[in-house]
């Protein structure tokens, strides 16, 4: 049960409190190049968590049974370490798989292909991709928390680039200095909205539950010697 | 020798990667909490598009274009490889901060867009000079913002302290705005609107 809520935690906190975009910049070029309308930020959203759902439990194979140093011990070669190649199979994957997703999309439903098709070519490097799969590297997840972190991110993605749509939609009306429109004012409301996520950061989802456990332990732990204690006043 | 001239012109002013062409946004901003991040990171970028430039401009001939977006991916990574290892050798406790973000040059927009389209359509000597342009243009808005926020937010330039003690026993505090994520952005975009008014980075990004 305490996983489960480890888990949920990890989602809460790759959707709000480290927002991929928001707290760790990533796929900020597309960010900023296709957040000027709701329904294609809308698209492009959803192919993200899309592909990122498929790439980063693939590449977290690869990465358990080929590349981290002892992974091939189940080829009898315990010593080999590919830790090298992981940025060039972790790209390769991650092209591979935009390019089949928009083949096999192209065939099965035209309609999605026409509102998703033109952004697949667009995530193959998309930086947020990359590094979802990078940080789970890092931050040694399992593959429970691969897929989880991996949803999280995007539809985290997807909450960013929808509310800057929104909020570059109604910014055609105001008036905006000379030199600031377009990037500037872009980049000024980013950081505005980086500092309105930010609010979230005192939050630690995972570390909470953990705490709660040692502290259920520590309760029972102070129980346990007031029961002692107890029971030595009755002896007394 | 002027069309190196103009390119560099080009590059580091007129369409400066971050500033005009909004290229390669991501690193920019997360790395310069430190002037240091900043020059490593720049150095870095500009050794990969300067050869990966050079690679694609020499394979432009031979590259089916179908395929051609895996191919510069797998050169640029192999580039990346080559830059991780020699820092992971050599400059360990800044490739420990800059965590991943040495891997994500590899989707660094700067690095496809240049192979797109520069190093496509020229040859490898002006594809060469070109990427070293865009790399240093990448690294002057980098060291720029880096500088910024160090000297801002900690009080200090490369590590060493820059504002003197009288001035913080005198009531001066450090922006800690200056070290959190979000003021990247608000200074960047500051930044772009400085050289958008004073005629560099001119138009409106596609």
């Amino acid at each position: 049960m305490s996983e489960m809520f480890a888990l949920m935690g990890l989602f809460t906190t790759s959707v709000f409190i480290q927002n991929i975009l928001l707290s760790s910049f990533l796929g900020m070029c597309s960010f900023l190049a296709v957040s000027k309308r709701v329904d294609t930020a809308m698209g492009l959203g959803f192919a993200v968590i899309f592909v990122l759902t498929l790439t980063a439990p693939l590449n977290w194979v690869l990465n358990v049974f080929l590349l981290q140093p002892g992974a091939l011990a189940w080829l009898g070669m315990p010593d080999v370490d590919l830790s090298f190649l992981r940025f060039i199979t972790f790209i390769a994957v991650i092209a591979a798989v935009t390019q089949l997703v928009e083949m096999i999309i192209e065939k099965m439903s035209p309609k999605l292909y026409v509102s998703l098709g033109i952004f697949l070519p667009l995530i193959a490097v998309n930086c947020a991709i990359l590094g979802v799969a990078l940080f789970m590297v890092e931050r040694e997840y399992s593959f429970g928390q691969t897929v989880v972190f991996a949803i999280g991110s995007g539809v985290g993605w997807w909450l960013a680039i929808i509310a800057m749509a929104s909020i570059r939609e109604k910014m055609t009306y105001s008036n905006v200095p000379k030199g600031l429109q377009g990037l500037g004012i872009t980049m000024i409301t980013t950081g505005l909205m980086a500092i309105g996520f930010m609010c979230f950061s005192g939050i630690n989802l995972e570390r909470e539950v953990e705490e709660s456990e040692s502290s259920i332990e520590f309760s029972s732990g102070v129980i346990d010697e007031k029961l002692k204690n107890l029971k030595r006043g009755e002896k007394c | 020798m002027s069309t190196i001239k103009r390119i560099f012109k080009n590059t580091m002013w007129i369409s400066n990667p971050i500033a005009y062409q909004v290229l390669g946004v991501c690193s920019a901003l997360a790395v310069t909490v430190q002037l240091e991040n900043g020059l490593v990171m720049g150095a870095a970028l500009t050794i990969v598009v300067a050869f990966s430039n050079l690679l694609i401009s020499l394979m432009r001939n031979f590259i089916p274009h179908r395929i051609r977006i895996i191919i510069e991916l797998v050169i640029i990574s192999a580039l990346v490889i080559i830059v991780d290892q020699f820092l992971q050798a050599y400059l360990f406790d800044v490739s420990r901060r800059l965590s991943v973000f040495v891997g994500l040059i590899i989707t660094n927009c700067i690095v496809m867009g240049r192979a797109e389209a520069f190093a496509m359509a020229n040859g490898p000597w002006l594809s060469f000079w070109d990427g070293i342009g865009n790399g240093l243009g990448y690294a002057v808005v980098l060291v720029l913002v880096g500088g910024i926020r160090e000297i801002f937010g900690s009080g200090s330039l490369l590590g060493i302290q820059i504002v003197p003690e009288f001035l913080y026993s005198a009531g001066y505090v450090n922006n800690g705005l200056m070290v959190l994520p979000p003021f990247a952005f608000i200074l960047l975009g500051l930044i772009v609107w400085i050289a958008k008014t004073l005629g560099g980075a001119h138009g409106e990004e596609s």
